[in-house]
């Protein structure tokens, strides 16, 4: 990999990290210093790594360069200096250089502690996504200013005030106590599922960027798996959603970079290993009574690895859509249901139902209609085909659409 | 939105005891109605199933079991829906299986207090 495609990837793997053990370090309220100063290592590594050619362990060269700057910051700082001096004594030698320890368990334990305090129940839902997606994932504004459909000075604005909001808090960088763990496990697991949803749904064309979105909300969950505080089934469950949805990643993008729907998808490309994680981390999920939609999602996630159609496997996610939505209503689940009901009851049925959702500004909801008229009213499924084709957002979609509206007319 | 009540009203001496695997089906009919109306975003609360088992209190501190076995019509269970209307209520109360064992379905608007 050259220089420049070497940094934004490393930009978003260890950006985090760097910035997560500094801000443990020196405390939430100075958050900035953090990011800056590690911001500052990359932009280091652009110019370095474009004149004189790349080191030989890129991640090395990037943590002693943001320990130096760290170090030289502290030192030069008078305002920091004071400030921090007292607190972080006891991790002051003679010399009076502070530690700074960027080993792969000091980082877990921080990344851990950072992801509590971003997806702090003060902190607005809006500004702990855009947050998680700077601090957790280390993703540039551009891709933030994306997800968001929103410009980058939005975003920058959206994020400085997220970070004000941190420090007049002054939420501690540490686990919440066993008391409070499960309601605050509750809005971080939140963030992971969005997190994980902007990846493998968003609308964006860059296949690689959203593959890491997905990696890296896996990432986080499986961080909660690790800890035994935050081990709850919960966690789990979304993680075996997580690693059921993405053994088809490969398979969801011809060679052309063009959608492939699940019926046209070459099976043997699913990838297994994911599969199995996912059954694994169900199975932990399931040692408890708990059913949260996560497990009923993962469940349903289960059925569509496999591929064979089956009575008993559309009955089986309706009635877990069923669950799922006297758990909590969505659209989605509300036209996934549909859908499922069309593979039990028929499309006649399936029809009379979905004509009920009052879902009729969703490009989606007239694809399914689309789709449940094909073979029963063409004329009926080419017009919802078109109505989807003038609502749909990307061209990805508009593309899939057309190809329906194509084999409809044939 | 308003919000409804459904009261669901059947005979106990009408329902025939059934096996596991009827009472699975019937299990179904009831998830796939309340699921129907849960996938137009109009069930507010799913409810409960109630026992037939009942105590009636009276004035002058009159306390009597409840004599359900003798009302053709006990109340078994209900369910809070929102719809625009009582006709809208009505309509979304047409697929509940309780109809399909002679049972009935009451709706009762709710007056906020």
């Amino acid at each position: 990999m050259a220089a420049h495609e070497l940094i934004p990837h490393l930009f978003r793997t260890e950006y985090q990290k760097i910035t997560a053990v500094l801000c443990r370090l020196f405390g939430i309220e100075h958050i900035e210093i953090a990011e800056d100063i590690t911001s500052d290592a990359f932009l280091q590594a652009a110019e370095t790594w474009g004149l004189h050619g790349m080191p030989e362990n890129p991640t090395a060269w990037l943590y002693t360069v943001a320990k130096n700057k760290a170090r030289n910051y502290f030192r030069h700082d008078a305002v920091f200096k004071e400030k921090i001096a007292r607190q972080l004594k006891h991790s002051i030698p003679e010399a009076g250089e502070i530690e700074i320890d960027l080993s792969p368990a000091n980082i877990r334990d921080s990344q851990l502690q950072m992801m509590f305090a971003v997806c702090h129940p003060s902190i607005p839902a809006e500004a702990q996504i855009g947050l998680a997606l700077r601090i957790l994932c280390g993703f540039g504004l551009d891709e933030i200013a994306s997800a968001f459909l929103a410009n980058k000075e939005t975003i920058n604005k959206r994020l400085t005030r997220a970070r004000e909001k941190l420090r007049l808090a002054n939420i501690p960088v540490a686990l919440p106590d066993e008391d409070a763990i499960h309601s605050r496990l509750e809005t971080v697991l939140t963030t992971l599922y969005l997190l994980f949803n902007e990846g493998y749904c968003s609308q964006g064309q860059d296949m690689i960027l959203r593959k890491d979105l997905c990696l890296e909300a896996m990432r986080l969950a499986l961080l909660l798996t690790e800890n035994q505080l935050t081990n709850t089934p919960e966690a789990n469950a979304l993680l075996s959603l997580m690693c059921f949805h993405a053994s088809r990643f490969d398979a969801r993008i011809d060679t052309n970079g063009n959608a492939v729907l699940y019926d046209d998808q070459d099976s043997s490309l699913w990838n297994k290993e994911l599969i199995d994680k996912g059954k694994f981390f169900l199975k932990q999920a399931s040692e408890s009574n708990i059913i949260s939609k996560y497990h009923i999602e993962a469940c349903i996630a289960y059925w569509h690895t496999q591929k064979n159609d089956s009575i008993h496997k559309w009955e089986s996610i309706l009635q877990l859509y069923n669950q799922l939505l006297l758990i909590e209503y969505s659209p989605i689940a509300a036209l996934n249901r549909t859908y499922a009901l069309s593979k039990t009851e028929g499309k006649e049925a399936a029809i009379a139902a979905a004509e009920k959702l009052d879902l009729d500004s969703h490009h989606l909801y007239h694809t399914l209609l689309g789709n449940l008229y094909t073979g029963v009213d063409q004329g009926k499924a080419i017009h919802h085909l078109q109505k989807a084709f003038s609502l749909a957002k990307s061209a990805a979609d508009k593309k899939t659409i057309l190809k329906q509206i194509d084999a409809c007319e044939a | 939105m308003k919000e409804f009540l459904l009261l669901f009203r059947s005979d106990p001496k009408l329902v025939p005891a059934r096996s596991p695997e009827e009472m699975e089906k019937m299990m179904k009919k009831w998830m796939d109605w309340i699921g129907g109306i849960a996938a137009q975003n109009k069930l507010t609360d799913r409810g409960n199933r109630l026992g037939q088992e009942g105590k009636v209190l009276k004035p002058g501190n009159v306390i009597t079991d409840g004599p359900y076995m003798e009302i053709k019509e006990a109340i078994g269970g209900y369910t809070l829906i929102k719809a625009a209307s009582f006709e809208e209520a009505a309509e979304l109360s047409k697929g509940c299986p309780i109809l399909s064992v002679g049972g009935t379905v009451e709706v009762r608007e709710i007056i906020a207090m």
